[in-house]
């Protein structure tokens, strides 16, 4: 956690002091010795060959570390895991992203990572769901798909050889609306198997981009596309191009009932909690601490959450909750 | 005037190999992806770090490096002697930051990207370039920005056949006014640093 800036009177900076504390002893001590800053030689022993991975470098026939974090070893090979750094993408990852140029045939996406990353328009599915060459026509009708400043989600492709491909090849990709993107370092998210999530009771999905961009945003239904077309083919043939983006007269109808308002508002102050203190965000941690807020005698309003009581109470939680993860494992 | 008192203290309570009071803090900007604040007894300085990220302008970009920008500012509240020539020594410390800090980082792994470091003075009482040396090693180090070795730079004079280490404003000052000794001063300044280097690296 770094620079915790909140005014905590004398009992809770207490109590945030012990929580902390027992956070750390339960940590595990295995690879406590094993941090290292800039221009630390890491021990190594030459005779059983060594692979040299990201953040060492060799210098006067010693490793040397060019970044503050943890040493790994893997077999032969011997990486820093860097502390704090931008997100690197890895082919598969769920990212979400803001779209900051239209150019030809492709999309820039801004994703926290040192380049932009380009989005084809052939690499993504279009609004009609047909598989098609795509046309000078697609290209010139792109801005009706994403615009400028529009997050989007989608899936890393490959590193291409004019940078990071991205694609959107499924109905669950595409263009966010009605929610709020949050930003947390990147470290924070671990990469799972499901990074969609629908929490039903409150009828938000949760989109957890590996980028450390995170959407809470009103639930959408996920239509398939073959079924939609259908339906869409009887009804009329010009509507077919906003099957998923809404036509003005679906906006007016599907207006967000003040609850579903509030309970975005409430889990993104949640997962804002927990990366001012620097917690792992799982979609478990996050409706724990969800729960927290609401089951509370007097349940906390939702601009209150980012105070330091509640910052205070979601620390003692997370400490007793991993006191207990340990006693059974 | 006397920089060094019978007793061997300087100005203000030093002995002449004495450095001042440092005090470091790390992720003091939070959008920035690093940042520090460096304190050298009363000079304070504030860096912040941003990148590795796309190049902003086409026509500078690198192939095989990453591109170093830096920007070194004084605050108008700095400082309470109006400094006629500040510009131009602005632009001077920017180079020399920059220089150092591309020599350290290890450019080459970040091709066809852009290091912004912004540092500027809060409170200046001589030592402003090292103090944001200083500052801008640790804010590279806290971006995750890999690098060959921690730049660290203090300066240091001689004055009136003593050598002073870390000096103040006023020695500073004092310094530059002897014409003869400007100049030692810089030269230990720059030697000083790669010295520090090659000590650590070692």
């Amino acid at each position: 956690m770094r620079g915790l800036q909140l005014s905590l009177n004398q009992t809770q900076k207490v109590r945030l002091q012990r929580a902390l504390e027992k956070l750390e002893s339960l940590s595990s001590k295995a690879n406590s010795n094993a941090s290292v800053i800039v221009a630390d030689s890491i021990p190594v022993n030459h005779e059983d060959g060594l692979l040299k991975g990201h953040g060492t470098t060799e210098f006067n026939g010693e490793v040397v570390a060019t970044v503050c974090g943890v040493v790994e070893r893997v077999n032969k090979l011997v990486y820093v895991r860097s502390l704090r750094a931008r997100y690197k993408p890895e082919v598969g990852d769920i990212i979400v992203g803001r779209v900051i140029e239209v150019a030809p045939k492709r999309w820039r996406v801004e994703i926290n990572y040192s380049h932009d990353a380009v989005l084809m328009l052939s690499s993504m599915n279009l609004p009609d769901g047909i598989q098609r060459r795509r046309t000078a026509l697609d290209e010139l009708n792109m801005r009706s798909i994403f615009e400028e400043n529009d997050v989007i989600c989608a899936e890393v492709r490959g590193f291409q050889h004019d940078g990071l491909h991205l694609q959107a090849r499924s109905q669950k990709y595409g263009k966010l609306g009605r929610g709020q993107m949050l930003t947390v370092p990147p470290y924070l998210v671990k990469r799972r198997k499901q990074h969609f999530h629908n929490l039903e009771q409150y009828g938000i999905d949760l989109i957890l981009g590996c980028n450390g961009f995170i959407w809470v945003g009103e639930h959408v239904e996920v239509t398939d596309d073959m079924v939609v077309d259908q339906v869409n083919n009887s009804e009329q043939q010009s509507a077919k191009s906003d099957v998923k983006f809404f036509s003005p007269g679906e906006q007016e109808r599907s207006y967000t009932p003040q609850e579903t308002r509030e309970s975005i508002c409430r889990t993104a102050n949640a997962i804002r909690v927990l990366s001012t203190l620097g917690f792992n965000i799982t979609v478990e941690v996050i409706m724990e601490t969800v729960d927290l807020s609401s089951s509370l005698k007097q349940q906390v309003p939702i601009h209150e959450m980012l105070g330091s009581e509640f910052c205070v109470l979601v620390a003692e939680k997370e400490a007793a909750r991993r006191s207990l993860t340990k006693k059974k494992g | 005037m006397e920089f060094v008192s019978p007793e061997g203290l300087r100005l203000d309570g030093r002995r002449p190999m004495e450095m001042r009071q440092i005090r470091a803090e790390i992720g003091v900007v939070a959008k920035a992806d690093g940042s520090a604040m460096f304190e050298m007894g009363n000079t304070k300085v504030i860096a912040a770090v941003y990148g590795p990220k796309e190049v902003q302008n086409r026509s500078q970009q690198l192939n095989a490096n990453a591109l170093v920008r830096c920007e070194y500012t004084m605050a108008n509240f700095s400082t309470r002697r109006s400094d006629e020539k500040t510009k131009g020594r602005s632009t001077e410390i920017s180079l020399v930051i920059r220089q150092t800090m591309e020599e350290c980082i290890l450019t080459n792994l970040m091709p066809r990207s852009q290091i912004d470091i912004f540092v500027q003075v809060l409170q200046a009482d001589g030592g402003t370039r090292s103090a944001c040396i200083n500052a801008a090693t640790l804010a590279l180090a806290d971006a995750g920005i890999p690098m060959r070795d921690l730049v660290t730079s203090c300066s240091a004079g001689y004055l009136n056949s003593t050598p002073l280490l870390d000096l103040n404003y006023i020695e500073d000052t004092c310094n530059r006014r002897l014409q003869g000794s400007c100049r030692l001063h810089r030269e230990i300044l720059l030697e000083n640093t790669k010295q520090l280097e090659y000590r650590r690296g070692t």
